[in-house]
């Protein structure tokens, strides 16, 4: 299992420096510069600052050093906030985004397969149908709905919670956010969790353990509830990646500064080496939570493993 | 805290609800006495800035909290009138090109350090100095001795006509006299800058824990995505006069988000008011919101290089006559905005705005002049004008540019097409001037003279972006701009508007009004047209 991890890390090193060579040059591509805006410099002004950013070296030029710092572990100074560098961006945005990210997921993961288990054993009942119809508003109403909405109410109306980050401190300040997050997840995870349940719970090695005599409860528990987890696992992988660098409209909508605004402003910004930095971190991020992901189903499936 | 914890705990764990009683315990903690009866100012600032490095700024964010923190020769009162700051007076010589300074003897810097002329002569030659790449070295320090060719490489720092005469007095030479420098100076860019702490931490000596600055306020903390923290800068020359104790200025990019957290009570002050918003904080919050002139203007520019504006000013004219700005400004933007007829807003000083020589004729004679001009241009109904309309990609470009694309339609029998960009593309687009007929820009004043909106349309401005160039508007800016009696000037700067005006480069469709909501805990808030609000002229009413 050591040796199959490593070849996959080892592996994921072209991968990797393939997106970073696209990044680079789809982000050079974009038009306008991390400096261009309505006020329009001086010509010997906008010269002296292409060339404090080396702006004004080739292409090829600049990506050679970009790697160079990027092999001495340095991402570069963000060309936008330019009293830090991308380093020092990402490191403060990271903990705000995996406290918020993790808190959601584990409220998706935990009421999202509560809910799908109810719902699947009891299949096209009341409770069944109460569930598939809450999880598909969940799904289709988009966040930036329900997160205004949230604030509304229990911010600015009932006053129990803080409207935004820095409105509040500790838990309170991570209540709405993380729900609003979690939300589109426990849908999404009640649904598979419900489907994939189903179908494990009508498969025949199920049948046989009824007819032995042994109750549902230990069905699930021994039998049903492992194979029925494994859709869910290769969603969570991506589902997780997703969650930490694309909450972009719960950081917008509650002010949260972490990697997800990031992100965004640095595209608009063209601010070049924050968007890469961050690229390279997503990208990173979603080579190990894959392969993160693949040793787990090993784990789950003896199937697999014995492969 | 706004926590009413007995109806959480009802919905949370067990576990959840000692999580947060040890959040509050701790948060409890950090609160002593002292910082109970402390004054905490929370404003909204729009955008976070990109530095508080006074010569690596740009934005008007950057601006708002460096003026908190640090202090130039003048500055604004609170009602937007010009005074001297770390000045106490000054002299100017006969033929207006020499200011001396005389620095108050009293000024510190935040780590107690005396301010002092060199400090000045310091910061000046760093902003000019290419290395440092300042967006606002020419803007600035432009018209003084030597600085352009400095900023182009071509001369030596020390050469810039700067001089610390002795600890506490400043020579400044400038090339030809300028009548609005001292308005100038108050540019975060000319504050002075402590030496040894930039010298010590390059360029991180900006941030918390290392910026030393010389105003009513110093820097606390700087959330990166939340917030920039000031306290009070003991050291200050006005400290006493001060009242407010901490200010953190809050990112609020997005208007909705930021009123949500000011109707929560998290904020005292917002940047903006979104428009959806508006009517219902007139009618629920009169007194809370504040809404007045900003000089700022918000045009459509015409591209002059290409068919079918090049060369046909009747065209332009026809255009800009069709447009309805009243019921633009009532009915779309709905704000409070002014309908613009001019090119400089009113409310700028020592002037008199020029208008269109069409403003005060009647909507029916107006458009029926539309019309007539439209066809001297060589169009009709059965060959109508095609044109692109481009604006960078939000909702309230949007529904201006549909609304002018409707008045062209029933006026004129334009054919337009709605293009949006996101902003970098726009501006690029704009400035190759490849493929733009007519694009959406605005253009705000960096001080309150004229000048700052009639030199953006002087042949060599960089930020002249439709092309507009005619010798005899140059020629005009020139003779105000070497003229050092005040109402000679005038008569120069109103007469380019004059002429500009004429040739329709652009249309001027609205000025923009400052809109924010002032909570009525804030006292000492004054209106003015540059929309700053420095924290050491507000006091919080509920600590006196």
């Amino acid at each position: 299992m050591l040796r199959y991890a490593l070849l996959r890390i080892l592996g994921a090193i072209p991968t990797l420096l393939l997106v970073i060579a696209l990044a680079f040059l789809m982000v050079h591509a974009a038009p306008g510069g991390p400096f261009d805006a309505e006020r329009v410099l001086p010509p010997e002004i906008e010269a002296n600052v292409a060339r404090a950013y080396h702006l004004d070296e080739s292409l090829a030029q600049q990506f050679v050093r970009y790697l160079s710092g990027l092999v001495r572990g340095d991402l570069g100074p963000s060309y936008r906030y330019r009293d830090y560098s991308v380093a020092d961006l990402i490191g403060r945005a990271l903990p705000v985004t995996l406290q918020l990210g993790l808190l959601a997921m584990s409220l998706a993961v935990v009421v999202g397969i509560a809910a799908g288990l109810t719902a699947a054993l009891s299949k096209n009942s009341y409770v069944d149908r109460f569930v598939t119809g809450v999880a598909m508003t969940g799904i289709s109403v988009p966040v930036f709905v329900i997160a205004p909405v949230m604030v509304l109410i229990f911010a600015v109306y009932l006053d129990w919670l803080p409207a935004s980050w820095t409105g509040g401190s500790g838990v309170s300040r991570l209540v709405l956010p993380g729900v609003a997050l979690a939300l589109p997840q426990i849908a999404y995870i009640a649904r598979l969790t419900r489907a994939s349940m189903i179908a494990v719970l009508s498969s025949d090695y199920v049948r046989t353990a009824r007819a032995q005599g042994l109750r549902t409860r230990s069905i699930v528990r021994y039998h049903a509830l492992k194979p029925a987890m494994l859709p869910l696992l290769s969603y969570l992988g991506p589902a997780i990646a997703g969650i930490l660098t694309g909450s972009v409209v719960i950081e917008e909508v509650f002010g949260i500064p972490g990697v997800g605004q990031f992100f965004i402003r640095g595209a608009l910004n063209r601010d070049y080496t924050l968007v890469m930095g961050i690229v390279i971190f997503y990208a990173t991020l979603v080579i190990l939570l894959n392969l993160v992901v693949d040793l787990l189903y090993g784990i789950l499936d003896p199937r697999i493993r014995g492969r | 805290m706004n926590l009413e914890f007995p109806r959480i705990k009802a919905r949370v764990t067990r576990r959840l609800s000692l999580l947060i009683c040890a959040a509050m315990l701790v948060a409890a903690c950090g609160s002593g006495d002292d910082r109970a009866r402390e004054s905490v100012l929370n404003r909204g600032i729009g955008a976070e800035p990109e530095s508080l490095d006074t010569h690596k700024s740009r934005t008007n964010q950057a601006g708002d909290v460096q003026r908190d923190l640090g202090e130039g020769l003048t500055a604004y009162a609170a009602d937007g009138e010009l005074v001297l700051a770390a000045a106490e007076r000054y002299e100017i010589s006969e033929d207006g090109r020499q200011y001396t300074f005389w620095l108050r003897p009293e000024g510190r810097w935040s780590n107690g350090d005396r301010v002092t002329a060199a400090d000045f002569v310091y910061s000046f030659r760093r902003l000019v100095k290419p290395q440092t790449a300042a967006f606002y070295a020419e803007q600035s320090l432009g018209d003084v001795v030597n600085a352009v060719e400095i900023i182009a490489g071509k001369k030596a720092v020390e050469d810039l006509g700067v001089e610390a005469i002795d600890d506490l007095r400043l020579r400044i030479t400038l090339k030809y006299p300028v009548p609005y420098f001292l308005a100038l100076l108050t540019h975060p860019s000319t504050f002075p800058m402590h030496r040894p702490s930039v010298e010590l931490h390059g360029d991180a000596h900006a941030r918390p824990g290392k910026l030393v600055s010389n105003g009513a306020y110093k820097l606390q903390a700087w959330e990166v995505g939340s917030y920039i923290e000031i306290v009070r800068n003991e050291y200050y020359r006005l400290n006493e006069q001060t009242s407010i104790d901490r200010v953190r200025h809050h990112f609020t990019p997005e208007d909705t988000v930021e009123l949500n957290r000011y109707r929560a009570g998290e904020l005292d002050i917002t940047f903006s008011v979104p428009s959806e918003s508006f009517d219902q904080m007139k009618k629920e919050r009169p007194d809370e919101l504040r809404v007045s002139p900003f000089l700022a203007v918000y045009y459509y520019g015409f591209n002059l290089t290409r068919a079918p504006f090049k060369g046909n000013p009747k065209l332009r004219q026809s255009l800009s006559m069709a447009i309805d700005r009243e019921t633009l400004t009532r009915n779309v933007t709905g704000r409070g905005e002014a309908p613009a007829y001019g090119w400089v807003p009113p409310g700028t000083n020592n002037y008199e705005p020029r208008q269109f020589l069409y403003a005060d004729m009647t909507k029916a004679a107006r458009h029926a002049k539309a019309r007539e001009l439209y066809r001297e241009a060589g169009y009709s109904e059965e060959h109508p004008l095609r044109v692109e309309i481009r604006y960078n990609t939000a909702e309230s470009h949007r529904r201006i540019a549909l609304a002018v694309q409707s008045m062209w339609r029933d006026v004129l029998g334009v054919e337009s097409t709605l293009i949006n960009e996101e902003a970098q593309v726009l501006l690029q687009n704009i400035r190759m001037r490849q493929v733009t007929q007519v694009f959406r820009l605005s253009w705000t004043g960096d001080y309150n003279d004229a000048h700052t909106f009639l030199s953006v349309m002087e042949s060599d401005n960089p930020s002249n972006l439709t092309g507009y160039s005619n010798p005899e508007y140059d020629l005009l800016m020139d003779k105000a701009a070497t003229r050092s009696d005040p109402e000679l000037r005038q008569v120069y700067l109103e007469e380019a508007e004059k002429l500009l005006l004429s040739e329709h480069p652009v249309i001027p469709l609205y000025f923009y009004v400052n809109k924010s909501m002032v909570s009525p805990r804030v006292r000492g808030w004054g209106d003015n047209v540059l929309n700053y609000h420095y924290s050491q002229h507000l006091s919080l009413s509920d600590s006196d």
